[in-house]
Parts: C-alpha cells; structure tokens; sequence
C-alpha cells in the first residue's frame, strides 16, 4: 500500500472576483522511500496542493480524499492534524529565512519541535539531540552553533537547520517546497546531496515541489506535471524527459536552454498559464497548444495511459503513441492534429501561430 | 595579478583600445566602508565588494557574468553603469575614461548604457501607466514631445511584444512577462548601445523565460546593442553569452569564450560551478559527477589570504594560502582564456573525489 494516496482532490477559494479553482481534481500515491517530484509554473497549484494535505489552506474549499498512512487527511480535525504534522509528515519551505523565528535560537526552534510531539523528553535531551541533528545536517561545530540566532546563518545553514527540524522525529514523508529555489548553485548541490542521504539513511517519502526541471532529473523517482490545477501528465522521471506525451510537457523540455543548442533560438510556449477564476474551456491548455484540435475546445481530456511502459499518464488527446521527441512522432502528431481539426480549433492555431513570440492579451 | 591597491595593471587586457570594444573596465575596485557604532561612527572596516577586476565588452556582443550570491557582479555591474562611484580603478566607454564622472559629464553617458533589473515588480513604479514609464528616458533627455513621444512609446511596446493599446493601463495590470518586456523598451527607448542585464529572467518561469531570451536575442540583432548578462543560471548565461567571465569574492576566477570555459573549465571554482548546475536531463545528471564544495563563501570583509578560493578548494596546497595567482591564459589554452589559479584543472580530472573531503571549518 502506498504511504501516501490522494484521490480526485479539489481546492478552491471562494474570492469577490469569483471562485478561484487552485485544484481540480488530482490524484497520486508517494511510496515509501522514493521521490515524488511535482513540476509546474507559478499558479499551476502544486503548492496549494500540498499545503490542503497539511490543513494549511484556511478559506479553501476542499474535497477528494488523501489516505495517509491509513488516515484521511481531509477533514481531519486541527488537533489530529497538529499530531501529524511534524511528527509524520515534516515540511520545507523555500525561504528559510521567513520559515525561522528570527527571535529565537536555531536550536531552540528545533528543541520546540521535539518537546512538543514528545513531553516525555527533558530539556537537556531535546538540547543534545538539536547538537546532533545539526551536525548531521552538516553544520560545522553544532555545539556552539545550536546557540546561533537565524540571522548568523548563510542561507545554506539556514535551510540545513530546517532540514533538521524536518528530520527530527524521523517523519515518514517529507514535503519540500522548492527547498532550493533561494540557494546558490553550489550550495542546492550541497542541499539536495544531504537530502538524498538522508532519504537512503531513513526510508523516507519525499514529495518536492519545484519548478525547476533540473533538480527533478536531480533527485525524483516519479514526476508529476502540473498545469492549471490539474495533472497534465505522470510518469517515471525518464518517461517525462524522454518520452513526454503531453504538449505542455514538451513545451517545458523545449523552452529550457540546453548546452548543446547555444545560441539557437528557445521555443517558448507562447502565451501565459489561465486565471484560475476564469478557465478555458475543454483542456486548459487549448490556447498555448500547438497541437488544438476541435474536442479540446470542449472536452477535458482525463489522465489515460499512454503506450509506453509502466504506469505513465496524460491527459492529452492525441494518439496513446504519441510519445517523445523524434521527428516520426512529430508527423504522427501533425497528421492526427490535421484530421481533428477544423473551423474553432483552426481559429486557436492560427492565432497561436500568428504570435509565436509575443505573450498574447493582457491578464485578467 | 598584484595588490589591487598598487592601483597596477592586473592581466593582459590590450591597452589600446580595438575598433569593436565598446566598454573596457581596468582593474576596477569597490568597497563599501563599515561603520562601527557610536557616536562617532568610524569606518572599521571595507566589505571588499569588487577588488581588481578587469574585463571588455565587445561591440554587438554578449558577456555573461556569473558567480553566486554576494561575489560582487551585482556591484560590478552598478559601477560600469555609473549608478555608483567606484574606489579605484577605470570604466572606459568608446575609448572615454567614464569612471566617476560628475552628473552632468555623465548624462551623454547615460543614454548610451541602460540597466535591466532582476525583479520586474519591483523595477516599475505601480502608481504610474505604462506609456509614462516607458516614456520617461525621452523626458529626462528632452528628446521626443507630445503626440511623438506617444509614438515613439507604441512603437517601443510593439517591438517587445506588447500590444501598444495598452498605452494608459498600470503595471499590476500585467504578467511577469510583460513587466520585464515593459523594463526592456525603457531601456530600449534612448537607443543605447550597451544594456546590462541583471537576472533578468530570474523571476520568470521557464516558458516566459524562453519568450524573453528570445526577444533579447532579436533587438540585439537589430539594434547591434551590446549586452552584460548577469545571472546565476549557467545555462541561460551559456546560451546567450559570446564570452563568458567566472566571479568568486569580488575578483575574476576564469573569463574566456563560453565554449572553452564550459568545456574546459580551469579554475576549480568553474569547475565546481558547472558540474553544480542541474541539468534537465536525468541520464547526464545520473553520469556527472558532482564536486560538493564544502562550507560557505567567506565574508568580502576579511577575505581570504592568497587565492580567495584556496579555502573550499579540492585542489588547494600551501602555495594557494600565501600566494595570489595572476589571470592568464594556461599552457595549451588559447590566449583568450584566462584563469586565476595556480593548479589548473586538466582535462579528465576527477575533482569531484578530492571534493568529498568531509566538511572542515
């Protein structure tokens, strides 16, 4: 059984514009031990997603299911909540430096997060066992730094001491928020490194939310791609780089600048990500698609499998072969776009196509 | 490379000034003085942002300058645009000596080289329409009036992919997208010849990223404008630059063209830099073999002693503690690669084993 399944979840905001739909019906399972990475851009609701699956989204409106460990996270009442939280399921965020108390020492803020799951230890103990979890993390002389302020860490200590905090009571999943987005190069090698040891040391589940394609290659099992509130696509981590089914997948893959084009011109997707309040019709990635056709106008298409093996998924219209990137694919994709399209859809490729680079209308 | 404060030439950048360089920056240094407390507050200290740094930009031409947080590429670029003084050292543009120009010795100046800032939100004035902010570079330099300026202004919008109807409408009415486009033809709107660019796409996902890359690539086709790329993402700077410059603690680690220093990386700071990077591919980023620098960029107050990197490097020996190593070109490289180190990594070199020292401090 898997540690952590979520099915059909739904997070929306009711707002004076209008109802904001931030999830729109996802499903996924975290297994024991193995890597989960959400990919998408700002707005897509990865963070809302895993923020619902902790009680973080006050004022939203959620429904589904999300099985914890034998437990249905949503509904659960705040005091059950505040005894998961921390103790099973631990989180990162990506500032460490708003995530700490800036009044209070490093160590006390980790000592806290003992002592509060766990009365039976004493002062002492809970200190001791802040020293030693710094110097797991890697922070040199955690004697004399357990007594440092936040402000006296770079950020790369400061997101080790939150790692720290997060693997304190040994969680059994560990949620991360793009943990290094804020981080230098050198140093989110350094952090996803100790992550990853970590992960091998305890048998930990990691769900990492991140939009960046590069640490998922990185440190993910299985990736889901997110857009618009929904999955757009799921698979193991080569199946998403290799063999990417859905558009927007491949849309993301092609705008990264890849060292072996320099100085080529990027294909960007053209236009921007929907407003949550006011979604297009059918699949929501219709007016950005190079690949419209008419029932995506009107029809929402749901996670098939696509033929590759293992479990990966799309929510795409075209052929279940349509994987990847090579040129016979790419002709098979155009010929089935040219048999399913005609009037409506035509109008969207065209205006797709008359404004390669351009960003489209103003946002709502 | 010597004492930066002997004030002396530090490498081999050519004296005289070639037909396609357009800015040539000597030796130049930049300290922040550190005030103690008291009433009296007397300069304790200099955080060392910039200390001896030398490089040219070519005409029509992108240099990419990378380096992480705090290394001094943020107050490099400042000082080659003239928004602060400099401590010692000269900016040349076209040849003229610009460095610490008085206001109005600097105006001509001004229009020639633009900034594009890192955070488009912050970088436009909310309370204000688009069609002034753009306009205003015109109104500062008295140049275009009236119903021309608003001409000029669409034109500038429909160049970088705005729809000139949006003439009246305010900042928050836009994407992050749009913002940076808007910050891009108000850079544009003087014609200058360089821009530099501060992590222009930093801010932006990666689908928007691409669409102002790209746009960038164009007008500098058009326009022949000159670019300084600052940014912390290897690949975007890889992609756009013609040469590249490497920063660690406020001096120049390694500086050549972008293939020779991504292929051959010398200094092993570069070296680290790179194979840090993520790649958006899992078989490379499952072969590479990452070097973990251990500990933390030193303070710019009170830097290290010789080689500024001899601290976290896996290579260093005694010689690097005491001694500074010159930015020259080493045996076999071309005379445009320059690296500072005393040990050059070669080709095939694992550094990635020597890296793995446990951590120290």
């Amino acid at each position: 059984m898997s540690l952590l399944e979520v099915t059909d979840l739904r997070v929306s905001f009711p707002t004076a514009d209008g109802v904001v739909q931030a999830v729109r019906g996802v499903s996924f399972s975290v297994e024991r031990g193995r890597t989960l990475g959400i990919v998408g851009e700002s707005g897509s609701g990865k963070t809302v997603l895993t923020q619902s699956l902790l009680g973080l989204t006050p004022g939203g409106q959620i429904s589904g299911s999300a099985m914890f460990d034998g437990v249905n996270l949503v509904g659960l009442g705040s005091k059950q909540m505040q005894r998961i939280r921390g103790r099973d399921i631990a989180v990162i965020f990506q500032d460490p430096l708003t995530s700490l108390h800036p009044l209070y020492k490093v160590g006390w803020q980790i000592e806290e997060m003992i002592r509060a799951h766990d009365k039976s230890i004493t002062r002492k103990q809970a200190t001791e066992r802040a020293i030693e979890l710094l110097g797991h993390v890697g922070i040199p002389r955690p004697r004399e730094r357990v007594n440092d302020y936040p402000h006296q860490f770079s950020g790369g200590m400061r997101q080790r001491a939150m790692i720290a905090m997060a693997i304190s009571l040994s969680p059994k999943l560990i949620i991360a928020d793009e943990p290094t987005t804020a981080l230098d190069a050198t140093v989110q090698a350094q952090i996803l490194d100790l992550m990853l040891r970590l992960q091998k040391e305890s048998d930990t589940a990691l769900l990492m939310i991140t939009h960046d394609l590069g640490v998922v290659a990185d440190i993910a099992d299985n990736v889901m791609v997110m857009y618009a509130g929904r999955a757009a696509e799921k698979a193991t981590k080569r199946d998403i780089f290799y063999q990417p089914h859905h558009p927007y997948t491949k849309g993301l893959l092609e705008s990264i600048p890849h060292s072996s084009a320099a100085g080529d011109r990027l294909k960007p997707i053209t236009g921007q990500p929907p407003s949550l309040i006011n979604l297009p019709s059918g699949c929501a990635f219709h007016p950005r698609c190079a690949y419209v056709m008419d029932r995506c106008l009107s029809e929402q298409p749901n996670l098939t499998p696509v033929e590759s093996a293992g479990e990966h998924r799309s929510a795409c219209f075209l052929p279940a072969s349509a994987t990847g990137l090579s040129d016979e694919v790419e002709s098979l994709r155009k010929h089935t776009v040219e048999l399913g399209r005609s009037g409506a859809a035509a109008k969207v490729a065209e205006a797709i196509a008359a404004a390669p680079e351009s960003e489209g209308s103003v946002i709502v | 490379m010597t004492d930066s404060l002997t004030g002396q030439a530090i490498n081999d950048v050519p004296a005289d000034m070639s037909d396609d360089t357009l800015v040539r920056v000597d030796n130049l240094v930049k300290y922040f003085p550190v005030r103690g407390t008291g009433m009296i507050s007397r300069t304790v200290a200099h955080v060392q942002a910039v200390d001896g740094v030398s490089l040219t930009i070519k005409r029509g031409k992108t240099l990419g300058l990378v380096g992480e947080t705090g290394c001094g590429k943020s107050t490099l670029a400042r000082c080659i645009a003239g928004l602060i003084p400099a401590t010692k050292g000269k900016v040349y543009f076209e040849g003229n000596d610009i460095t610490n120009l008085s206001r109005n010795a600097m105006r001509p100046y001004r229009r020639e080289i633009q900034m594009i800032f890192q955070d488009p939100y912050g970088a436009l004035n909310p309370r204000r329409r688009v069609g002034s902010i753009i306009g205003e570079p015109f109104a500062i330099h008295k140049t275009e009036t009236g119903q021309e300026r608003k001409r000029a202004v669409q034109g500038l919008m429909e160049r970088v992919g705005l729809n000139p109807e949006h003439y009246n409408r305010f900042p928050a009415e836009f994407s992050g997208g749009q913002r940076q486009r808007i910050g891009v033809a108000r850079a544009l709107a003087l014609r200058p010849k360089l821009i530099i660019c501060d992590e222009p796409v930093s801010a932006l996902d990666v689908s928007i990223q691409a669409q102002v890359l790209n746009l960038l690539a164009d007008l500098q086709d058009d326009f022949g404008l000159s670019y300084l790329f600052i940014a912390h993402d290897l690949e975007v700077v890889r992609h756009v630059s013609d040469s590249v410059t490497v920063m660690y603690l406020g001096r120049v680690a390694e500086s050549g063209p972008g293939d020779q220093v991504y292929e051959h990386p010398r200094h092993p700071y570069s070296a680290a830099l790179l194979s840090a990077a993520p790649a958006a591919d899992p078989d490379s980023a499952a072969a590479r073999q990452r070097i973990i620098l251990t500990g933390d960029v030193p303070s710019p107050i009170n830097p290290p002693t010789g080689c500024r990197f001899h601290p976290r490097c896996p290579k260093a020996q005694d010689l690097c503690a005491t001694s500074e190593p010159a930015l020259e070109a080493k045996a076999g490289d071309p005379t445009t690669h320059l690296a500072a180190c005393h040990f050059p990594v070669e080709t095939g070199e694992n550094l990635a084993r020597a890296g793995r020292r446990e951590q120290q401090l």
